[in-house]
């Protein structure tokens, strides 16, 4: 019964599970372009463990006809490291959320991220709490006036992508629910590097947050909103790309082409940089003194966790031979005691 | 108060031979007592002695110089027949400072011998440790042996061509006492030299250093005098084989690299640092050429969390941890349970609760362990009892876990995480295999279920990679068979029902309880873990004195044997002597409707055999009913 490849289509990759989001919810467009991104990439199906916590986004693994494991809140991403780390032939797909993945499961992220373990990490970002009905999340915005924040939030909200930076990501992406175009190219790319993944997803949430994200969604604000990256190009952006991301010291501003201010004033994007700076910038950028950047912000080589850890696995049989049970327990210092 | 100083004539000294000697070196934290306890544990063993240790080490790394507070103690027995425990009272302690003797000497048995360092006793030593005079000097020390050893200036000494500075010279005092000790009670000299040269191989100096002031320690003790007496204990009668001296840890480690190979797995270890378990998590770190995967984790939660992961991938998974790690471990131990899978979780019990007394020991997380989690969660524990028994015990607990699809908790404690112990190496080739079934095929004609359960009700082990056999396991309540997510009433009580039965199915393989003494009678002493060496060498000096006591020593906890409870009708008293405030005992009367007498003690200290024994007595002689 081994799968047939290639030649899966997306919807092969679809369990018979009935999906359980709420009408109008980011996840189905999200959970569409994945399946979608495994048979474009011709990604047998039992290869892929699907790794999720607890939240709205969470229950993905039940609805991708792979290996799925649905955890507890918080813990994807230490339970998709022993999966990775037992088995480094796998495709590991961790799927949480802004609650699961950075009040709960925050520490976890960063030192999955510093790890850099060969895993794809979605972040669906919409700002809620859904699953839980309507509460702050660490990034709702400040003054947001949710269930548990009546009065307005008065917490400083994350940026994730900052985060992931910080903890030293090797790759780290920003893409839109609705923009299936571009989340399926951030998908691919994700996939393909090798080492940690990190990819926030901007999500709406029909029911407690629609609307979140209207700024980078709505055809009639996010040509003005949202700035597409691209790898060795000028930060552009506008309705008639007009406008553009100059660096003026440390700091970036807006300014307008033409008048004196070419292309080559700008800004260009570089995704490999040695320092991740310009990346952490970039994730600093907000509506609405900025647009806000989608795209693939850093891409780096570093060695990967699993792999160091075969690497050294390899060495140490290499040196001393492979373990001999009897031999080691036989080791260190021993003595014999004769039979009277 | 027999006080001896040095002097210098030559006479024949009488050798006493003794059946049994308790020894406890103790001084600053920094002295480097756990290593020479060490050394004289590893030379007794190697002469042929049965030996138990006991180190005893402040929670501060470096506590105030000369503190009582930064006293560090290792205690040990070495005996000419089998020995459980560390021993009561002390016949010899060494006291390298003040704070040492003020901490140790209530505990060494009138008439013992005190040894100590004469040239700590100093002015601010004193005041350090809280004394106002020199207690060498007044009655403190009366009614014991006081030999009164110049260790500094003998160490200086031996050390004075070295070219080493004083700090350097002092740091070798520990070996200077070593060597004093060596002679007294006759030891070979030569695994400590092999030792010093293999440690110090890179540091030439050091270990010259060492050598030297060991065997000048050696012969002062022959040439000076000090004591009248030098001391004999004749090999012990052991089984004949190959040995080697175990921690619990150690063993513990041991044994799970070992249920690894018999199970033809990668052994996967996710921890995070926590005393008194982390030496498990570097004793595996060491042994990459087994193919072991050691994983320090961010935090418990995380070395939990990751066990499962790589327990679902296929590895023999295991974590180590203590009662403070166990409690953030409880929800994810809760997942492993709900989803089925096989995994171990070794808790090296301390003093809690909270942060506790984290180097002392105490047996206070077996309701934890029982029950420490949410929902209907009934997981198997298991209890080890005495260092080497960790290795057995773990690899017992991988065999349970594997055959049924579960997290296993295994209980020591850092009395026998820490104790050493001589330990017949086994054969590896004579331990049985430990069955594991992987699936390649779909186990029903509508595809791959994988809550569908065996004779065991144990479900499938089918692993990600395997072409067919795609599923998916959570945390919501499964739909039996399918285990997809549902949220049927009948269901979740036939799950849970399904779990709990596939749990006390257990007791079919760990077999029927042994109880050592009358199979029926007054009294039966009943223990668990750690307390289990003084509660043998309590009933076997009860039964020497003619005294009809039995005592069973419990493994498998939960679930019991399925004989335990009949048992128990056999006598008229049971006592549970434990270190926490009767927590066996509650379960007992949870589960067997009995009323046992408890002994308890959760002073962070072992149990000393007589503290048991004269419970004993206490019972027999009032009729044996007591509570």
């Amino acid at each position: 019964m081994s799968d047939p490849l290639p030649g899966l289509k997306a919807k092969d990759y679809a369990s018979n599970q009935e999906v359980r989001w709420c009408p109008g919810c980011g996840d189905y467009s999200i959970l569409t372009q994945v399946r979608k991104v495994f048979a474009e990439l011709h990604l047998p199906r039992q290869q892929i463990v699907c790794v999720s916590g607890i939240g709205c986004s969470s229950r993905f693994p039940y609805y991708l006809e792979t290996y799925g494991f649905h955890g507890i809140h918080g813990r994807a991403l230490p339970i998709a490291t022993g999966v990775k780390v037992a088995n480094p032939e796998l495709s590991v797909w961790v799927v949480t959320g802004d609650g699961d993945g950075l009040s709960i499961g925050g520490n976890h992220l960063i030192h999955a991220i510093r790890r850099n373990l060969d895993i794809n990490i979605l972040l669906f970002n919409n700002r809620i709490y859904g699953l839980t009905k309507g509460q702050t999340s660490p990034t709702s915005e400040l003054g947001k006036r949710t269930k548990s924040t009546p009065w307005g939030s008065t917490e400083n909200p994350i940026h994730p992508l900052a985060i992931a930076i910080g903890a030293e990501a090797t790759f780290v992406a920003r893409s839109l629910d609705v923009n299936t175009k571009h989340l399926a190219a951030t998908l691919h790319r994700a996939a393909e590097h090798l080492g940690s993944s990190f990819i926030e997803i901007y999500q709406d949430c029909h029911v407690f947050n629609h609307g979140a994200f209207s700024y980078a969604s709505d055809k009639d604000q996010r040509d003005d909103s949202v700035i597409y990256l691209e790898h060795g190009r000028p930060l552009i952006f506008g309705k008639n790309r007009d406008k553009g991301i100059r660096l003026n010291g440390l700091n970036p501003e807006v300014v307008k082409l033409g008048n004196g201010i070419s292309e080559d004033d700008l800004l260009f994007h570089d995704e490999r940089a040695r320092e991740p700076s310009l990346a952490y910038l970039l994730s600093r950028m907000t509506v609405p003194e900025f647009p806000e950047p989608m795209g693939v912000f850093r891409c780096a080589d570093a060695p990967r966790y699993e792999t160091e850890m075969q690497n050294q696995m390899a060495d140490a049989v290499d040196r001393m031979g492979p373990g001999n049970v009897q031999e080691l327990l036989s080791s260190g210092g021993t003595w014999v005691v004769e039979a009277p | 108060m027999t006080t001896e100083t040095a002097t210098s004539k030559h006479v024949e000294i009488p050798v006493e031979e003794m059946d049994e000697v308790v020894i406890r070196f103790a001084g600053d934290s920094g002295d480097g007592m756990q290593l020479v306890g060490t050394q004289f544990t590893r030379s007794s063993a190697i002469f042929g002695n049965d030996v138990s240790t006991f180190p005893d080490y402040p929670a501060e790394i470096r506590a105030p110089a000369g503190s009582v507070a930064g006293v560090s103690g290792f205690q040990l027995t070495f005996s000419s027949h089998d020995v459980h425990t560390h021993g009561d009272s002390v016949d010899a302690l060494v006291a390298l400072n003040p704070a040492a003797l003020k901490t140790g000497l209530a505990d060494v048995r009138r008439g013992g011998a005190v040894i100590v360092n004469d040239d700590a006793f100093g002015k601010v030593n004193l005041q350090r440790a809280g004394y106002t005079s020199s207690p060498l000097d007044d009655d403190t020390v009366s009614g014991y042996k006081l030999y009164r050893v110049p260790i500094t200036r003998l160490t200086r000494e031996a050390l004075k061509d070295t070219g080493l500075g004083t700090k350097q010279m002092d740091r070798c005092r520990n070996f200077l006492a070593l060597g004093v000790i060596y002679w007294l009670y006759g030891r070979p000299m030569e695994p400590t030299l092999a030792w010093i040269t293999e440690k110090f191989a890179k540091s030439p100096a050091v270990a010259k250093a060492n050598t030297a002031v060991l065997k000048a320690g050696y012969y002062f003790g022959e040439t000076c005098e000090l004591f009248d007496h030098r001391y004999r204990v004749a090999k012990a009668a052991l089984p004949p084989g190959q040995y080697r001296n175990v921690s619990g840890n150690l063993a513990a480690a041991l044994g799970l690299i070992t249920a690894a190979h018999l199970a033809g797995k990668e052994l996967f270890y996710g921890s995070y640092p926590i005393t008194p378990a982390s030496e498990i998590l570097h004793e595996l770190s060491r042994h990459k050429n087994f193919r072991v995967k050691t994983f320090q984790a961010e935090d418990e939660i995380a070395a939990m969390a990751s066990v499962i992961g790589a327990a679902f991938a296929g590895d023999l998974a295991a974590t180590g941890t203590s009662g403070p790690g166990l409690a953030l471990k409880s929800e994810a131990i809760g997942l492993g349970m709900m989803i089925e899978l096989p995994m171990v979780i070794i808790n090296v019990q301390r003093g809690g609760p909270s942060t506790g007394l984290p180097t002392k020991t105490e047996q206070a997380d077996l309701l934890q362990s029982l029950f420490g989690r949410h929902g209907e969660c009934p997981i198997c524990v298991m209890a080890a009892s005495s260092p080497s028994d960790c290795f057995d015990s773990v690899i017992e607990a991988c065999r349970i876990a594997i055959r049924y699809m579960t997290p296993v908790i295994l209980l020591t404690d850092g009395y026998i995480a820490n104790g050493e112990e001589p330990w017949r190496i086994p054969a590896v080739a004579d331990l049985s295999k430990i069955e594991v079934h992987h699936p390649d095929a779909p186990n029903s004609e509508s595809g791959f279920l994988p809550y569908k359960r065996n004779d065991d009700l144990s479900r499938p082990w089918a692993l990600p990679g395997t072409p067919g056999l795609r599923h998916r396991v959570g945390g919501l309540e499964s739909e039996d068979l399918t285990g997809n997510v549902s949220y049927d009433a009948d269901n979740h009580e036939r799950m849970i029902r399904l779990r709990a039965a596939k749990i006390d199915n257990i007791a079919d393989a760990v077999g029927d309880q042994d109880v050592v003494g009358p199979p029926e009678g007054d009294l039966l002493v009943v223990g668990w873990g750690g307390t289990s060496g003084a509660i043998t060498s309590a009933t076997e000096r009860a039964r020497s004195r003619g005294l009809p006591v039995a005592d069973a020593i419990i493994r498998h906890i939960h679930p019991f044997p399925k004989n335990l409870g009949a048992i128990f009708d056999r006598y008229r008293t049971i006592l549970v002597p434990e270190l926490n405030m009767g927590q066996l005992r509650y379960v007992l009367r949870a589960e067997y409707g009995i009323e046992a007498v408890g002994l308890n003690k959760i002073s962070g200290k072992p149990f000393m055999i007589s503290e048991i024994e004269s419970k004993i007595d206490e019972i027999l002689e009032s009729g044996g009913v007591q509570s």
